[in-house]
Order: C-alpha cells, then structure tokens, then sequence
C-alpha cells in the first residue's frame, strides 16, 4: 500500500505542508478563503529541534492501536487507510492516548481527526505531498510497516 | 548576378554511368543515349561526362581540359602550363556546333607531364605537383579553369542537356572502359562552363545528384589541407574529400565510404568490437569529412567506379548488371536505354557502397 | 547613525487580502525580510535586505507576495544612471572594490540573438528526429590524420585520449565552496545520466564524489587546492583554468567563512583560512610554461587523459588559443565575458574580455588557417543560455559548450547576484547547512536532466530542419548562419552572411 513517508534530510520545516493539509481538508476551493485569519489545526505537524525537523501524520499502521482502542466504533481500516467516522466519535481520547506517534488530535469540536490520506477529501492525493517543496515527503509503496 | 563560386547554388540532377569490368571499349555515345531518358531531371543549366580509357596513345600524360575566357587569359595561363609542364601535345578540343549550345569558351586540351627538375624542386609527389598546379590556375588566373587533369581520362561539360553536350563534344568519337554522366538542374542560372559537372581532380571524378547539408561544415575542414573550394558547389567539396582520403590518408574505397556515409552509432555498436572500433576512430577522426543531406554519387577513378548514396537514401540510385558490364543511373529507364536486358537490377542502400573495378587491365587496340 | 545614502532597490508587495500569515516567506528567506507582527496580526517586511531571489515569491501558497523594482528614483541623467551613482555612494561609505556575482549584465550586445539558423525548403528534405536516427555524440580531444595500420592492413584504432559526449553540453566549472554539496552532487549525478560532464571547479573533489568520476573533468587552477595525485587520478579529464570569462586576469577569493569541514578537507587548506587564487599560475608566466604544467599532468596520469586549457576570452584570443594548441592541450575551453561567478569585482566583470560568439568564430577561423583545428577540440562558454545558442556556438565552430549559469538556474537559481553572501535561499551558492539542504539532489538532478534532455530535442528540430543528421556536420558549418542588423565588421568576424544574401 501506498503511504506517506518522510524524510528528514529534506525537510525545511517550512510548515507548508500543514498549510495544504488544513487547506485540503477545508472544504473550500480558495485557500485564502480557507485559511485567512485562522488559527489552523492540521493533521500533519512539523516537529523540530536543534535544527532537525520533520512532518508527523498517520503511518497508517497494520495493526493500528488506536483501532483497537476505540471504544465507538469511529475508527476503522478500510484498505489500510484507518479512516475515521466523526459522527461516532465520542472525544474519550483513547486514541490519542495509544497513538505512538501522536497523530491524531483533536478538532474545535472535541471530536478527534486525523490523516486519511486526502482520500476523503477533493484533494485525492496526499496535499501535504504535492504541497513539499523539497521532496521530504512522498507516497510511496515500501511495502509493510 | 553573382557567377558560381561567389554564391553558393543548390541543384537537383540526374546521373549515370556505365562500366565494363573486362576493360572493353564502350562508345561515348551509349552514355549519351542513357541521359536521353532522363531530359526532365536537368533544366538545360548543365551537363556532363566523364570518359576512361579514352586517350590510350597519351596514357601516361597528365591531360589538362582548359577553359579560357578569352585569348589574353589562354596566353598569361599557357605560360604557367609550359613554365610547370613540359607539354607534348596541346590542341583545341573539337566540337560539333549546335545552336543549342551557345556562349561556348574556348576549350583547349594540353598532354603534359611535370618538368622533372620543376618537381624535384618542389619537393612533393607529382601527383601533388599537379594538384597544387591546378588549383593555382584555377584561383590565380582569371579567365583560365582547369575542368579535367588526370591521366587517360577525361571531363566534358557545359551549360545546355547532357544530350546536348554529348553531341557538342562529339563523344561518340571517343571510347573508354568507363563512363559517367550527369545532367544538371540548378536552382538559379549561373551561366558558366566551369559549374557543370563532373568535377575532377587527378583521375578522380564526381557526378553527384543532391544537395549537402554539410556542406560549409566539410569545406572549411578540407581547406585545412591546402584545397581551395572556388565554385562552392557540393560536387566539388566531394572531390576533394575522396581525394584527400584516398590519396592523402591511403584510405580504401570501403573506408572513404564509412568517412562520408558513415554508419549509424547504433549500427556500429551491432558490429564485432575490433570493426566497431576501426568504424568509430573513422568517425572520429574525420567527423567533419561526414557529408549529410541527400546526395548519390558516382566516383569515376582510374580502373574502377564507386556508387554511394548518402546514409539516409535520400537520393534514387539504381544499379544494374548484364555479364561483365555493370550500369548505374538515378532512374532505371537510363539503364534499360543502354542495356534493355540487365540480369540483376537493384537499389544500394544509403551508406553502402557499390564498387567495380577492372577484372585484368584495360583493353586496348581491338 | 550616519546617513543612509542607499534606498532600497525593491520593494516587497505584500497583498495582505491574499497573505494567511503561514509565515513560509519568514522562515524561507535568510536575508531576514519577512517577520510576523503579532500586534498588527500581519506579516510585515524590511524590503531593505530584500535581494529579490524569489525564494518567498515561489513558496507563497496563495502567491501573496511579488518583488518589484522600486521606482524610487534619482533626477533623470542619462549618464549619471542610478546605478552609477549609488555605487559611488556604496564606494564613499566602505572604501572598498564592488562585489558581483554571475555574468555581466550590462548592454552590451548579445550576437547570438543576431544570428539566424537555416532550414531546408524544396532542394533538400528536412529530416523528421522523430523518424530518422538524429546523432549527437561528439568526441574532444586530439584527432590526428596520420593512419597507420597493422601487418595485416587494418587500420590501428588508438588515439590520444578522447572524452565521449553524447550531447554537446558539459557542465562547466563551479568550485565546491562556491557552490554546496547538494549542488555538486545534482551536477554529478545529471552528468552520468546524460553521458557528459560536470567540472569540480577549483575546489577539489569531495570524496563521495569520486564514484562519478568517469563523468568529472577535474580542475588544476592557480590556487591548486585540492589537487593531489588521487584527485587527478578520479578525473575523465584534467582543466588548467588559465582565466574565467567574469574575472579575466584576476584571482579567486573564496572568505573563510565558507571554509567550512568538508570545504576545508577537500581543498586541504586549513579551516576558516581564506581560500585565495592568484591571478596567474606562479609557475606559468609564459606560453612554454603551459606546456610544462600540461606534460606535467600527462605524465602524472600517463597520458590518458585529455588536457582541457581553460582561458578567458580577450582581445587576443586567436593568437592565444593557437598557442595553447601548440602547447599539448587536448582541447581548449574558452568563456566569455558574459560567463558567471561565484563573486568578481564588478569593474572587472562589467568592463574586461569579450564575447564568446566574436571569441569562437576567430578563434576557430585561426586554428584552420593554421591547419591545427584537429589538434585540439574546442568548447565555448560564457553565457549559453538555450538550445539555439548551442547550435550557433556549434555552427559557429566549437566542438561543445560550456554551461554553468543555465545548469544553476535549473536547480532552482533566480540570478539575483549575491552569491558572494553565501546566504544563498535557494541552497546553491552557500555552505549554510540550513541553506544547503534546500536543495535536495534527487530533484536538481532530475530538473538537469529535464533541461538538457529538452535542448537535446530542440538541438535534434535543428538539425533535423537544416537535413543535417549528425552534429558532426553542423560544427563549423557556418553556412547554416545569417546575421541580422550587424555590421560588416561584425559578420565577417563571425565569418557569416547577412540574412538575404
């Protein structure tokens, strides 16, 4: 399967894929529309110290923890892609907890969300992919995880 | 206007030629005929021949075709001939009028051979001597052109049908072993004797239908080595490059061919190691003596003849062989016109090169 | 604070209905233009230090941002140019030389955009690349016509040594320490893939580059740095760099603080020094001196390797060029004055050589008329910009070209002209770890190799319209030239005709 995969070396912590990420997952077909004047909350997040820096979002596990934890039934794999239903999140933050990457986080709401890949939105493909302008971060078949 | 040699003119043509492999006589007049056929690839501004074999009495003398503008040229230029050539026979060339040919030079024809002590001087070969003799003419003395030079053989050109020139040069008095011929159709009307083909050099002759693309790219390599390119003109850039490859760098015919029409890389690559590298040091080596853009040519030379068309086949070339006698022509009819019952008719590929050459000597005296 | 004679020569035009305030623009520019007033809760910039790179520009997500001349301006005068003044005013306030980097920008004339390429119509086909064989393998080095042949008549095949190219563009010289590692290794990498060859420049070779040597022209130049036996050794093809067409006459001054770990191991000097190239070679002050150093190198690497002469183009190029030719060189590489560089004094950039185009065509005129053109190989640089210039320097004569600031813009470069900051946005022209990993190779490589493999079809168009097939027939073929709008001085320079005639 196909997963977004990140490399270090490359990364400018340049913060755009966060960007296209909130953007992808607006709704809206303009990002100045989108995104002027908000505090944005992707799903992708640059982490960064002492000049190393990298984007974190779902690895897409195998064998997910936070599906297993779910006590609602929100989160599922279908394909690979955990997918998330927030009409049935209840916001106990069970997956946040078991999650060991910490990628998934909360929205205004209190329902959770998290990477799906672009596949649920009209971007179709990783924006935060596209969006890398030094090629840290691709979607690449490597095989399992 | 500007004459040829101050302006670069292209042309399309028709070419042929005619070889007997036993060295027997074959008339002037078959080549002729062969041209007849194909009228409408020239357009009057040219036409040609070159003959082989045709002065056995004088075959150890260089003879020396000469166009001279007028009297004052022949006289300054007859004085360089007799201060570089001891000459044993020099007359008119004779000619049949025809008011199809008009505007004629006056045509001379010197047997010579270097004065022995003039070429010892000189410190280079004879066939050098001769080489630079000629060209001197050629770029010194205005009014005077050197048109053939080489031994036991022989060009005849002017501007009209190749026909017509046959007839005005009275071809059907001479015989040869071989002949070539070539009918002109430049793009613009250059009005001088000297721009027809063949062109010469030694006993080297060229008729050659196409127009290089290389053209400017193999002159300025050749004049490198002491030819001067006059009349700009592809067929005379090919002459000097066949000379320069057989007689300078004693190139064989095969190789000159992979100079000029050289195999493609990935052809080449296809080839066994030790030939693929003899064929890309010829590449590399003479890379500029590649000619590209379309042409065919017959090399006349002193026992034997050479077809070749350029890598792409961008030009007809059609050869044909009936016993010992091998045909070549830019169409087949010239080739059915001089021998109706040809065994094996064929067309070479672009690049490769067809070769004849005398079985035993040239017939003489029968 | 004393006066601020300068005002900032752009400005930055921020359209804040479009910016989101993602703050790209701040972190991307290490000049320091952009920062985020939380008060005013919008993005703000000190234009001041703008060098108007577009690094901001082209990472902007909304395209919120343009830089644009600023039209601030002096009272008209045509001689006294803006220019001209503020550099005296940058003069009065350091007492210093002018810095510049890349070519000269100046008005000079461009001949390659006055030269017309032919086409065939009627009396000869043009040939379609997309259906014939088009070939553009070219070989440099020296091709002597002295055949000799073995016992059993054929024709001995060896020659001096030749570098193969498969099209007829090499990367020319850029140091590493002018240029970053990243940089290095696109060049290297685009070089293998297109089978041709990038040049360390003066600054050595970096030991992880060594695995694409068969593909490096390796550079000896007055400073030596990082030549030793090894480095020769890796190279296809040793480059005496005599001159370089920004700089004619004048050294190299790389400032220590790009002198940094591997910059310093690799040209051997020690850390945080000066890397200084004299102006000459000290051991080269004349023409029988060339010889020595190029047999000096072909004996250390047993002559199998082409000996390239690198000079600028000056006045006296031809007599210059026919000297090295007679001094061993395999091949001669000539840069105009139009070529670029890491940093030059400004005077010298904008005022001393001459152009490639006049340089080539004389120099390759001379070489014929001297009957030694095959002795040597020529490549021409200084400013090849496209495809048509390639043709033109080919029909023109050279064997090759030499592109180094069309290879730079590739990989990502906006000519802004600072180099010599070593703040380069774009991770080419700085050694700032930061900055470096700006440029990651797999994409330079990839965008080289784009560039050169779109030249080669544009070049195959050309040939294919003037029924040429093969380049070897296009070198030197200036038939296939016309000028437009020059003098008759100039085209016989260029040894070509009028259009129309």
């Amino acid at each position: 399967m196909k997963r977004v995969y990140v490399n270090e070396k490359w990364c400018l912590a340049c913060h755009l894929c966060e960007y296209y990420c909130a953007f992808a997952n607006s709704g809206e077909k303009s990002m100045v529309k989108a995104l002027k004047n908000l505090k944005i909350n992707p799903r992708i997040h640059i982490e960064e110290k002492n000049g190393i820096s990298f984007a974190v979002s779902c690895r897409h596990c195998e064998e997910p923890l936070c599906v297993k934890g779910c006590i609602s039934g929100a989160l599922s794999q279908k394909d690979g892609v955990i997918l998330i239903d927030q009409n049935k999140c209840v916001g106990c933050y069970t997956c946040v907890l078991s999650c060991p990457y910490g990628a998934i986080s909360p929205t205004e709401t209190g329902v959770m969300q998290k990477c799906e890949l672009c596949t649920t939105n009209a971007s179709g493909t990783p924006a935060c992919v596209k969006g890398c302008p030094n090629g840290a971060i691709v979607f690449e078949e490597r095989g399992t995880v | 206007m500007k004459k040829e040699g101050e302006i670069r003119i292209p042309s399309g043509c028709a070419i042929a030629g005619v070889f007997a492999k036993d060295g027997k006589n074959i008339n002037g007049g078959l080549i002729v005929r062969a041209m007849t056929t194909m009228h409408e690839r020239s357009n009057g501004l040219g036409g040609g021949f070159a003959g082989y074999g045709i002065y056995p009495q004088y075959k150890d003398l260089y003879a020396l075709h000469v166009f001279y503008d007028n009297m004052t040229a022949r006289s300054e230029c007859e004085k360089f001939i007799d201060e570089m050539f001891e000459i044993v026979n020099l007359s008119k060339i004779p000619i049949r009028k025809s008011p199809k040919i008009t505007d004629e030079p006056l045509i001379w024809r010197y047997f010579v051979t270097p004065h022995q002590n003039k070429l010892a001087d000189s410190q280079l070969d004879e066939k050098e001597y001769m080489v630079r003799c000629v060209i001197r003419i050629n770029t010194k003395y205005t009014g005077s052109y050197v048109f053939s030079c080489g031994k036991n053989m022989g060009v005849f050109k002017a501007v009209g049908y190749p026909e017509d020139v046959g007839e005005f040069y009275r071809l059907d008095e001479y015989e040869g072993y071989s002949w070539t011929a070539h009918g002109r159709y430049p793009t613009n009307t250059p009005g001088w004797w000297g721009g027809a083909h063949p062109f010469s050099m030694l006993d080297y002759s060229i008729v050659h239908n196409g127009e290089i693309s290389s053209y400017d790219a193999n002159r300025r390599f050749i004049e490198m080595f002491g030819y001067k390119c006059t009349l700009l003109t592809d067929t005379e850039v090919i002459t000097y490059i066949i000379d320069f490859l057989l007689r300078h760098e004693k190139l064989t015919l095969e190789e000159t061919a992979a100079v000029i029409a050289a195999p493609f890389w990935d052809t080449i690559e296809r080839k066994t190691p030790d030939e693929a590298a003899r064929y890309k040091y010829l590449r590399n080596v003479f890379s500029s003596l590649l000619i590209t853009g379309p042409f065919s040519i017959l090399l006349g030379f002193e026992g034997g003849m050479m077809a070749l068309n350029d890598r792409l086949k961008l030009r007809s070339m059609v050869v044909g062989e009936k016993g010992d006698m091998t045909y070549f022509a830019s169409e087949e009819c010239a080739i059915r016109m001089m021998e109706p019952n040809v065994d094996n008719l064929w067309s070479p590929r672009g690049g490769e090169p067809v070769i004849v050459r005398l079985n035993g000597g040239v017939n003489h005296g029968n | 604070m004393a006066i601020d004679f300068l005002y900032p020569e752009f400005e930055v035009v921020r359209d804040q209905s479009r910016c989101i305030a993602c703050r790209v623009c701040e972190r991307q520019c290490a000049n320091e233009v952009h920062s985020y007033d939380e008060d005013l809760k919008l993005m703000v910039s000190d234009e001041s230090r703008c060098v108007n790179c577009h690094r901001c520009v082209s990472l902007c997500p909304t395209r919120a941002l343009k830089i644009i001349k600023s039209p601030h301006t002096f009272r008209e005068n045509a001689n006294w140019t803006q220019d001209a003044i503020q550099e005296v005013y940058r003069q009065a306030n350091s007492g210093a030389v002018l810095l510049s980097s890349m070519g000269n920008p100046k008005q000079f004339p461009v001949y390659w955009d006055k030269i017309l390429i032919n086409a065939s119509q009627v009396t000869n086909p043009s040939i379609d690349p997309l259906r014939e064989p088009m070939e553009t393998r070219v070989f440099l080095g020296k091709k002597p016509t002295n055949i000799t042949r073995d016992q059993n008549g054929k024709i001995k095949t060896d020659l001096p040594p030749q570098l193969e190219l498969e099209l007829p563009i090499l990367f020319s010289a850029m140091s590493y320490g002018s240029i970053s590692y990243n940089a290095h290794e696109s060049l290297a990498r685009a070089a293998v893939e297109m089978g041709t060859y990038y040049n360390t420049g003066e600054g050595g070779l970096h030991k992880d580059f060594y695995k694409y040597g068969a593909h490096t022209i390796v550079q000896v130049a007055s400073g030596r740095f990082g030549v030793h036996k090894d480095y020769l050794e890796q190279g296809a093809a040793i480059e005496i760099k005599m001159g370089q067409g920004a700089k004619p006459g004048i050294g190299g001054h790389l400032p220590g603080t790009k002198i940094t770990g591997d910059v310093s191991a690799t040209r051997m000097i020690p850390e945080g020094t000066d890397a200084i190239s004299p102006a000459p070679h000290h051991d080269i002050y004349s023409i029988e001196d060339l010889r020595q150093l190029v047999y000096s190198l072909k004996e250390a690497t047993e002559y199998k390797k082409p000996i390239i002469v690198k000079v600028a183009a000056v006045h006296n190029i031809a007599a210059i060029a026919s000297g090295i030719a007679r001094s061993g060189a395999d091949i001669i590489a000539i840069d105009g004055f139009r070529g670029g560089t890491g940093a030059a004094p400004t005077r010298i950039r904008d005022n001393v050589g001459i152009p490639i185009e006049l340089a080539l065509a004389s120099v390759d005129q001379r070489l014929r008329e001297e009957g030694i053109r095959n002795e040597v190989s020529l490549i021409a640089g200084g400013s090849i910009r496209n495809s048509a210039d390639v043709v033109k320097a080919i029909a023109l004569g050279a064997d090759a070209v030499y592109i180094a600031t069309g290879a730079l813009l590739a990989l990502g470069c906006h000519l802004c002209r600072t180099c010599q900051t070593g703040k380069c946005n774009w991770g080419i022209a700085t050694q700032r770890p930061d900055l470096v990993k700006r440029l990651n190779p797999d994409i330079g490589c990839r965008r080289l190799i784009n560039l050169l493999t779109a030249w080669e079809h544009e070049i195959k168009e050309f040939m294919g319209g003037m029924g040429i097939n093969s380049i070897e027939s296009l070198k030197g073929n200036r038939l296939m030239l016309r000028g437009v709008g020059k003098k008759k001085k100039e085209l016989s320079i260029l040894g070509i005709a009028h259009a129309g005639e």
